[in-house]
């Protein structure tokens, strides 16, 4: 089917099921999954400015149903949420202006080409490692008796010595997150916020894969309430962006609402199954995701985009 | 147990086909209708644009969640 607007030919049924694929990632997650989405309209041919705009758009679509799942769930901080939406709103302009930049000097395909391969390769690594590290630490405690049992579903950290010392940070103005159950510098959120909003502007999407690792390991929210609250504010900056790239000629509204009717469904799926697993579980099956986006990318360069 | 799993898993089946045949019968529908229309608007009126496509991914997401909620509540309450 042709879509006028990205001037792409794409199978919708092909759009709706990266959707429903990506629902289920984001209801469970808690990151939009433009990491999978951006990779496979890149596979169908789409361009690099068109695929983060579009994505975005979907994803205020498929977030608001997530979100909406996991406030039942009480898995929401509104007051971390609203806060980090301002950063977030900030970062994503200046990362959509970047792609503006790289549009105009014509090499916008390559050059976030190579950065998605780099961002996606680090975040898989990184969390492999952290996850893994911190398993072992909860199993030895475990073995010692010190956690009641390895189905434990209290939230452990190996970067935990980290998060208190960030958390430690008193800049003025310190605020309370009565539901997160931390004390932390409204900077330091800001500039969470600001850094994942880049990414959000520049690679597409809700930029989860850096702000959900981030809240877990930068300011302490346990992680049940960081995938729900990522979710949240992601409603918020993800229509900001939408409407920032559909002014600048980057969103093809048609694909997005395509793919959105799979995401409607799986996003469902995923926000229930996050009951069922424990914060450091649910970040060791996180890491193939961006490993496939970045193989997908790899593809798409070394083959000239499309299958 | 196993069989409370099979039946979940078989309702859940039978959720996705009918889904799917709603959402087959939707875009087609959306893609015929507003297609040419969004295409002239996205390259006259782009701020006209981006509000109608904001409003459009917004209106899609709480329909489809009503329209799964009711789907999932009425397939369920069957098979019971």
């Amino acid at each position: 089917m042709f879509f006028p607007i990205s001037h792409a030919h794409i199978n919708p049924i092909y759009l709706a099921v990266v959707g429903f694929v990506i629902g289920i990632l984001g209801g469970f997650f808690g990151v939009g999954g433009s990491f999978i989405a951006g990779p496979a309209l890149r596979l169908m041919g789409v361009d690099w400015n068109y695929a983060v705009g579009t994505d975005l758009a979907h994803i205020v679509g498929k977030s608001i149903v997530a979100a909406k799942q996991h406030r039942a769930l009480g898995n929401v901080d509104l007051k971390l949420g609203f806060i980090m939406a301002f950063g977030t709103i900030a970062g994503a302009e200046c990362g959509a202006q970047l792609i503006q930049a790289l549009k105009r000097a014509g090499n916008v395909n390559i050059v976030v080409s190579y950065v998605a391969i780099v961002v996606y390769f680090g975040i898989a690594v990184f969390m492999l490692w952290e996850s893994r590290k911190t398993l072992r630490s909860v199993r030895g405690r475990s073995q010692r008796g010190l956690v009641k049992g390895a189905k434990s579903k209290k939230d452990h950290s190996a970067f935990s010595p980290v998060t208190r010392n960030i958390q430690r940070l008193k800049i003025w103005p310190m605020i309370t997150l009565p539901t997160s159950g931390i004390r932390i510098s409204f900077w330091t959120i800001l500039v969470v916020a600001f850094v994942g909003g880049v990414f959000s502007g520049f690679l597409g999407g809700g930029a989860g894969y850096i702000r959900m690792p981030s809240m877990v390991y930068v300011l302490g929210i346990p992680t049940h309430l960081a995938v729900g609250t990522d979710l949240f504010e992601i409603v918020i900056s993800a229509s900001y962006g939408t409407i920032s790239h559909a002014i600048k000629g980057n969103v093809d509204i048609l694909i997005a609402l395509v793919m959105h009717t799979g995401a409607a469904i799986g996003a469902q799926i995923g926000a229930v199954a996050t009951q069922y697993f424990a914060g450091p579980k649910i970040r060791l099956a996180f890491v193939p995701l961006p490993l496939i986006g970045a193989a997908i990318v790899i593809y798409t360069l070394l083959t000239g985009h499309k299958l | 147990m196993k069989k409370e799993a099979a039946k979940s898993l078989r309702v859940f089946a039978i959720e996705l086909a009918v889904y799917s045949v709603l959402v087959i019968c939707y875009f087609f529908l959306v893609l015929n209708l507003l297609g040419n229309w969004l295409y002239r608007l996205e390259a006259q009126h782009r701020y006209t644009y981006a509000g109608v496509a904001i409003l459009l991914i917004a209106g899609q997401a709480v329909v489809l969640d009503t329209v799964t909620t009711l789907l999932f509540r009425l397939l369920r309450g069957r098979w019971k």
